[in-house]
């Protein structure tokens, strides 16, 4: 109980933050035209590639052995995210700009 | 971070990009919701992104106050670079119809990273952030495989198994998931144990999301990929509570929740509930209790022609057929020839036809067909009973009347396009296969209703031919 206490006192902001996010997210993204699910999803995985900030971090203060080869694994996965993923997106909503000409 | 107030220029700069870089995902977001804005906002949330990326590496200080070395510096510019090389290059060339799998694997990858950067915190600091630390791990883990599997299916590498035992095995899976999360943080073990721990549920989470995904039939992938996406952005989100950083906190919650909001819209749009969706091993072939009566007709070549060029009103409904066929190009052609001769043409998308909301759309964008010429489920039903004649492209499950006629069918009481409510109705179909789901059509053995066997594609082109040729 100590523990649950301490944990929710000690991370009040970043509860604040996920709290309100949640809400957030739900109002930015409802009422979206079902044609724009797929590039809308694609974006959307894009925007989950922001783990890559923890790459940085990690691969930035790296001194292990371990934290050398995990670090950087993470983040040349997190960069495919998002590389590919914007470009993906980029491409889907290219198309739908031409056809309304 | 947000604890070292000491006012330092450089970590008020810092904190302060990554409320900016916050703000740029929601607009981006935002804009991306809109058609005429969408392309914009793609471009306000890559900025978003890049941002945070730079200051984090020039500005970044650890617990002890040191930057970033310079031969990090160089690695990390290194690795970021490859990246962005390999990940533009497969975005780049991969294949309109094949942009599922690809959001499938982009997804996968993000989830890797989640569950690389907690497993390296909680070594780092096995009693910094623990429950939050595990819950990125697990999930990323989670999101990783399942993602991988969904990638596999969509691409026609790995084959579904359907076994309700699966649905037990999973929850058992699920219940040691949650205790060894507790044994981690309550069990009081000392520091080696916890380490064994930790990695058995890294392994757990691995298998979980395997046998988690494996099960699930084709009709349900769309919804489990975006399950799986909001999933990474949870993943995400935790990793940024073990930081405190709130880009990626608030970016990864933004995510869960659109991927949340996504997956319920679909669920809704096929009449089932999340739980049903990954509890139910979908498309194992519900017990129907209706008998199908009537005969299946074909209608040749010239007949197809003849009644297409001297109809009205023509609806074409396209499924994944279409996409599988590559025939998006050709049946534009069709639509634009009907078109000259004075015919109605539209496009009736229904939100899960092919494998993904919104596949349609897109590759009948690809095919420069225009916007003003598809029209959505809800929109273009009270209008079937006009239309003279509706043509199925590799569409089943989406137009199947069990869904209104049969309690006993799996896809009872889903919204369908009222195909069989037109005064004439083309069926193209390689063959009398089921649809994705495994469920026996009605709607072929309407009077109204013709076939037109072969490939999407070569079908089309040849109905093309004999309209050129009348």
């Amino acid at each position: 109980m100590e523990n649950v206490l301490s944990f929710l006192t000690a991370n009040k902001d970043a509860i604040f933050i996920i709290v309100l996010s949640v809400f957030l997210g739900f109002e930015v993204i409802s009422n979206v035209p079902s044609v724009l699910h797929t590039p809308l999803m694609s974006g959307a995985n894009a925007i989950s590639g922001v783990i890559i900030i923890g790459g940085i971090i990690l691969v930035g203060h790296a001194t292990t052995t371990l934290e050398w080869v995990l670090g950087s694994v993470a983040l040349f996965m997190a960069t495919l995210n998002v590389a590919g993923g914007f470009v993906v997106t980029d491409r889907m909503l290219e198309m739908f700009k031409k056809k309304k000409k | 971070m947000i604890l070292l107030n000491t006012m330092m220029p450089g970590q008020v700069v810092l904190e302060y990009s990554y409320l900016l870089s916050a703000i740029m995902f929601v607009i981006g977001l935002k804009l991306e919701s809109h058609p005429e804005t969408a392309r914009k906002g793609n471009f306000w949330a890559a900025s978003g992104m890049i941002l945070p990326m730079i200051t984090t590496l020039v500005l970044n200080k650890n617990a002890a106050g040191e930057g970033i070395g310079l031969v990090n510096v160089i690695a990390i510019l290194l690795i970021i670079g490859a990246g962005t090389i390999v990940g533009s290059i497969m975005a780049r060339k991969v294949k309109m119809t094949a942009m599922p799998q690809m959001v499938s694997f982009f997804n996968a990858t993000g989830g890797a990273a989640s569950a690389a950067v907690a497993l390296i915190e909680f070594n780092k600091d096995p009693n910094n952030a623990v429950l939050v630390t595990l819950l990125g791990l697990m999930v990323g883990s989670v999101a990783f495989s399942g993602s991988m599997i969904a990638y596999g299916k969509l691409d026609g590498k790995v084959g579904d198994i359907f076994s309700k035992v699966m649905t037990y095995v999973n929850l058992l899976f699920m219940a040691m998931i949650v205790a060894l999360i507790l044994l981690v943080i309550f069990g009081g073990f000392d520091v080696q144990t916890r380490t064994y721990l930790v990695y058995g549920l890294l392994v757990l989470s691995l298998v979980y999301g395997v046998s988690f995904v494996m099960p699930i039939g084709g009709a349900d992938m769309p919804v489990v990929i975006s399950l799986l996406n909001s999933l990474t952005g949870i993943a995400a989100a935790m990793a940024g509570f073990i930081y405190q950083n709130e880009a990626m906190i608030l970016g990864g919650i933004l995510v869960g929740a659109a991927g949340t909001i996504l997956t319920i819209q679909m669920c809704r749009a096929m009449n089932r509930s999340l739980i049903n969706v990954i509890v139910g091993a979908f498309g194992g072939g519900g017990a129907s209790n209706a008998e199908v009566q009537g005969s299946i007709k074909e209608i040749t070549l010239s007949d197809a022609a003849v009644l297409l060029s001297y109809s009205q009103k023509v609806v074409i409904i396209p499924g994944y057929g279409l996409a599988v066929a590559q025939a998006q190009h050709i049946a534009h052609e069709l639509d634009s020839l009907l078109g000259s001769k004075g015919v109605e043409v539209k496009y009736a998308i229904h939100p899960v036809a092919g494998r993904m909301p919104g596949h349609m759309n897109v590759l009948l964008a690809e095919a420069d067909v225009p916007y003003e010429q598809l029209v959505e489920m809800d929109d273009i039903n009270p209008d079937m009973p006009n239309v003279d004649v509706a043509i199925v492209v590799g569409a089943n499950d989406v137009v199947n009347p069990a869904a209104y006629d049969d309690p006993g069918s799996p896809i009872y009481g889903m919204p369908i396009i009222d195909a069989h409510l037109a005064k004439n109705i083309i069926i193209m179909k390689r063959g009398m296969g089921k649809g994705y789901a495994g469920i026996e059509n009605f709607l072929f053995f309407n009077d109204k209703a013709r076939m037109l066997f072969g490939d999407a594609k070569s079908s089309i082109t040849k109905l093309v031919n004999e309209i050129k040729s009348m």
